[in-house]
C-alpha cells in the first residue's frame, strides 16, 4: 500500500518573507528599529504620563515628601550654635542677626548668606561657619579690636586699626586707655593717626588727643589746650622734631599756646599772653635798664 | 555597432556601482542546481578594470562570504522554462546566501549555460591619426569591426578583443602607447538568444535584484579550471552541466570560441530512469552512487538494489548489476563526446598548438570519465577543478562549482570587453551636447 503523505512544503521562501529578510538586512532599517522605535516608545510613554496634571502633581508631592523625610533625619539636624572667641554682646548680636530656631535641618542652612550677615556686624572682622557632626553649627569669629576712640560730631565711637567701626562708646572714661581722635574724616586716616601717636609716645603724659583739621592735617592737642600743628606731608617727621626739641630744650614745659610746624623751614611757636608780657619785661631790663620802667 | 551594446553598457555601470558598494552576488543558473555566492570586495582595492594583476593572481581582493545551493527548478537546457519556479529557486538560493553573509545584496552577476551560443570572429581596421595608439584609438577600432548578421532574436553576450595588429606586426595583446600607422583588431563575438537573456533579467528583477553582468558558463568555467599555460597555449574547457555541455576554447589567454551541446548529465539520469524503470530521484541517486563508464569483471558481481515504493514486492526488490548500469550510462556519454568532437572539429581545434582538453562541471564526476573522453577527444584529457578562492567552503570546491568560481574571477577582473571602452565620438548619433561638454572637459 502506498502511504498518502502530505506533499513536502516548498523550501522556497515566500515573496513576503524574502522581502522582509532583505529589509531586515538593510543597515539603516536595522538601526531605525533598534534605536529609533524604543526611543520613540519611551518618549510617547513619557508624554502620556506628563499629559495628566494630577499625576504630575502627585509625583511632585511624593518627591517633596521624600526630600523632607531625608532632610529631617537626625543625622542632618542642627541643634545648637556654638560661637567661639567672642564677647558676650557680639555673640548675642550674632544670634540675633542669624535668627535661627533650632533644631533645623542642615539642608535649610544657607551658610554663605549667614556668613555675609555676620560679617556685616561692626564688631566682626571675619567669620567661619562649619556644621560639625553631632548637629552643631560652629561659628568661629575674629573680632575687630578697638584701638582708638573717635569723637565725631554725633557720637563717640570705637575704631579698629583700619578705621572700621567697632561699636559705640557711652563716655570717654569708658575706654580711657585708648587714644582719642577728633574731627570730620578722622576715621578714614586711622593708620596715620596711630603712627603719629606711636611717635608721640615720649610725650604721652601731656598728650590729650589728635584733631583732624579741614580733613587734611592733624593737630596734636596737649594738656591745657596747647596744640602742635602738624603739616599735611610727613607729620611724623615734624613731630619727631618737636620731640627732639623737647628733649633738648624742654620745649613743652614752656608757656606757649601753639607750635606751628606746618612750614618745615620755619617752625613757629606762639607764646601765651603772660609769657609775652614776661618776655617784654625781660627784654626791657636787658636793653633799657632802669629807663624802661 | 553602437546601439548593439546599450544593454551591456548599462550592466557595466551597474557592476561598477556594485564594486563601489563592495558586495555582489554571483548566481549560477544551472539546469540541475542553482548556486549563489556572495562576494565582498576589499575597500580601496581599485576598480580592478585596468590595474595590473595583484598578489595571488588577483584573487586576493575579494572574499566569498556567503554560499548557498539549491535544487534548480523550472530550468531546462540551461534556459528558463518556468519563470515562477525559477524565481522561487533564485529566492531560495539568494536568501540562504544572504543569511550566511548577513548582508543584503542588490547586484547579481549571472551566468547561463544554454541559449544556443554562437561564436563569430570579427575584424576591424582603422588608420591612426596620431603618433601612439591611445585608448581612444582602441575604442575606434573596436567600433569599426564589421558586424555579421547575427540574427533577429539574438544579442551579444561577450565581445572580446582577441588580437591586435599594428601595421605588419600581429599578436599584440595591448597595443596602447605603440607607434604605428594602421591598427587592426580581431574580436570574438559571442551571441546568444535574446529571449533567454530577457527572461533571466526579468526573473532576477522579480527577486528585487539588479543584473550587473552576464556571462556564458562555459567561459566562466574556462577561467576557473584552466591553468595559466593551458590558457596560453590553447585548450578546450568542457563544462558538463545538467542540461547542456559547454565548450570554450582558449588561446593566448583569450577565449576564442564557445559552443554548447544541449545534452548533459540529466539525460544520463533519464536514461537510467527509463532503462531501470525507476523514478528520476532514484535514478539520480543510483548514478551518483554507483555510476561508472568502464565495466570490469568485478562489476558483474556487484549487484545494486534498486528499491521502490510501489507496493509490488517483485518490483520493489529488483536488483541490477553494475555492469548493466554502466551499459546504460556509457552510450549516452559517448554520444555527448561524439557531439563535442564534431563541434571541436568545426571550430578548428586540431590546428591549435596545445590540444589539452579539460573536463569540468557536475557531470564530469562520473569515475573513469577522462578515460572515455580520451577515446573520443584525444589523449590529452584531464579532469579540472576550479581554483581555490578565499572563503569558499569545502563543499563548494568541486567541479560542479567551476562556473560559479569562474564568475567570481570574472567579477573581480572583468576582461576588457568591447563595451568597457568609451564609445568613439564619431559614432555618437544624437548626443551633441554631451559631446560638446566632453570636448570642453578634455581641452580646457
Amino acid at each position: 500500500m502506498q502511504q498518502v503523505t502530505p506533499p513536502k512544503t516548498d523550501p522556497a521562501p515566500s515573496r513576503t518573507s524574502y522581502r522582509f529578510q532583505r529589509l531586515w538586512l538593510t543597515p539603516l532599517f536595522r538601526a531605525l528599529l533598534r534605536t529609533g522605535i524604543p526611543a520613540f516608545g519611551v518618549m510617547v510613554l513619557g508624554a502620556w504620563y506628563v499629559a495628566d496634571t494630577d499625576r504630575v502633581e502627585q509625583v511632585k508631592l511624593r518627591v517633596s515628601e521624600l526630600r523632607t523625610s531625608i532632610e529631617q533625619r537626625p543625622e542632618f539636624m542642627v541643634n545648637m550654635m556654638q560661637i567661639e572667641d567672642v564677647s558676650a554682646e557680639v555673640a548675642e548680636d550674632i544670634r540675633e542677626v542669624t535668627s535661627l530656631d533650632f533644631p533645623i535641618s542642615s539642608f535649610d542652612l544657607d551658610l554663605v548668606h549667614m556668613r555675609r550677615l555676620i560679617e556685616e556686624l561692626d564688631a566682626v572682622k571675619r567669620a567661619k561657619l562649619v556644621v560639625r557632626p553631632g548637629g552643631v553649627l560652629d561659628v568661629a569669629v575674629v573680632e575687630r579690636m578697638p584701638v582708638i576712640v573717635w569723637r565725631s560730631r554725633e557720637a563717640l565711637e570705637l575704631l579698629d586699626a583700619d578705621g572700621n567701626r567697632v561699636g559705640p562708646l557711652a563716655n570717654r572714661a569708658g575706654r580711657a586707655d585708648l587714644a582719642l581722635i577728633v574731627g570730620e574724616g578722622a576715621d578714614a586716616v586711622v593708620p596715620e593717626a596711630l603712627t603719629i601717636l606711636a611717635t608721640a609716645a615720649p610725650i604721652s603724659d601731656d598728650l590729650r588727643g589728635l584733631v583732624r583739621v579741614g580733613e587734611r592735617r592733624w593737630d596734636l592737642v596737649l594738656a591745657g589746650g596747647r596744640r602742635v600743628l602738624l603739616p599735611e606731608d610727613n607729620p611724623v617727621f615734624a613731630l619727631e622734631r618737636v620731640i627732639a626739641l623737647n628733649s633738648i630744650n624742654d620745649l613743652l614745659a614752656r608757656d606757649f599756646l601753639l607750635i606751628d610746624m606746618r612750614d618745615q623751614k620755619r617752625p613757629t611757636v606762639q607764646l601765651s599772653t603772660d609769657a609775652v608780657e614776661y618776655l617784654h619785661k625781660i627784654n626791657a631790663i636787658d636793653t633799657d635798664g632802669d629807663d624802661a620802667l | 555597432m553602437t546601439m548593439l551594446y546599450q544593454f551591456q553598457r548599462a550592466m557595466r555601470a551597474r557592476r561598477q556601482a556594485a564594486m563601489q558598494r563592495g558586495v555582489v552576488a554571483i548566481l549560477d543558473v544551472g539546469t540541475s542546481k542553482m548556486a549563489c555566492l556572495i562576494l565582498r570586495f576589499d575597500v580601496g582595492a581599485g576598480d580592478g578594470l585596468h590595474d595590473s594583476i595583484g598578489s595571488m593572481a588577483g584573487q586576493s581582493n575579494f572574499r566569498v562570504i556567503g554560499v548557498a545551493t539549491t535544487r534548480s527548478r523550472g530550468v531546462k537546457f540551461g534556459e528558463i522554462d518556468t519563470m515562477d519556479e525559477t524565481e522561487r529557486a533564485v529566492r531560495t538560493a539568494v536568501q540562504a546566501a544572504q543569511k550566511m553573509a548577513n548582508v543584503r545584496v542588490d547586484h547579481v552577476i549571472a551566468c547561463l549555460s544554454g541559449a544556443r551560443p554562437r561564436s563569430y570572429g570579427l575584424t576591424g581596421k582603422v588608420d591612426l591619426h596620431e603618433q601612439g595608439v591611445s585608448e581612444h584609438d582602441i575604442a575606434r577600432v573596436l567600433a569599426a569591426c564589421d558586424v555579421p548578421d547575427i540574427g533577429a532574436a539574438r544579442q551579444p553576450a561577450h565581445a572580446l578583443p582577441v588580437n591586435f595588429a599594428l601595421d605588419h606586426r600581429s599578436g599584440l595583446s595591448d597595443p596602447r602607447g605603440q607607434i604605428g600607422g594602421k591598427l587592426a583588431v580581431d574580436m570574438h563575438l559571442l551571441t546568444v538568444e535574446s529571449s533567454v537573456i530577457e527572461n533571466l533579467t526579468y526573473c532576477i528583477k522579480r527577486c528585487d535584484l539588479e543584473l550587473a553582468g552576464i556571462a556564458s558558463s562555459a567561459y566562466a568555467s574556462g577561467i576557473s579550471s584552466l591553468v595559466e599555460d593551458e590558457q596560453e597555449l590553447g585548450a578546450a574547457c568542457i563544462d558538463m552541466g545538467g542540461g547542456s555541455t559547454g565548450i570554450s576554447i582558449f588561446l593566448r589567454k583569450n577565449m576564442i570560441y564557445t559552443d554548447a551541446v544541449r545534452v548533459g548529465g540529466d539525460h544520463v539520469t533519464s536514461d537510467i530512469s527509463q532503462g531501470l524503470k525507476v523514478p528520476m530521484p532514484v535514478a539520480e541517486r543510483i548514478k551518483t552512487m554507483f555510476g561508472g563508464v568502464v565495466a570490469t569483471g568485478m562489476d558483474d558481481r556487484e549487484m545494486i538494489d534498486i528499491g521502490g515504493e510501489t507496493g509490488d514486492w517483485e518490483h520493489d526488490r529488483r536488483s541490477v548489476s553494475r555492469t548493466e548500469l554502466i551499459g546504460i550510462i556509457r552510450p549516452r556519454l559517448e554520444e555527448i563526446f561524439e557531439e563535442l568532437r564534431e563541434r571541436l572539429d568545426a571550430a578548428g581545434f586540431a590546428h591549435l598548438p596545445g590540444q589539452r582538453i579539460v573536463l569540468t562541471g557536475g557531470a564530469s564526476q562520473i569515475p573513469g570519465l577522462d578515460g572515455l573522453a580520451g577515446r573520443a577527444l584525444g589523449q590529452n584529457v584531464r579532469l579540472g577543478r576550479p581554483l581555490r578562492v578565499q572563503g569558499l567552503p569545502q563543499a563548494a570546491t568541486g567541479p560542479a562549482f567551476s562556473s560559479s568560481v569562474g564568475l567570481c574571477l570574472f567579477a573581480a577582473h572583468p576582461q576588457d570587453e568591447c563595451w568597457d571602452f568609451e564609445v568613439p565620438y564619431d559614432r555618437y548619433t544624437g548626443r551633441s551636447i554631451r559631446r560638446a561638454v566632453k570636448w570642453f572637459k578634455e581641452n580646457w
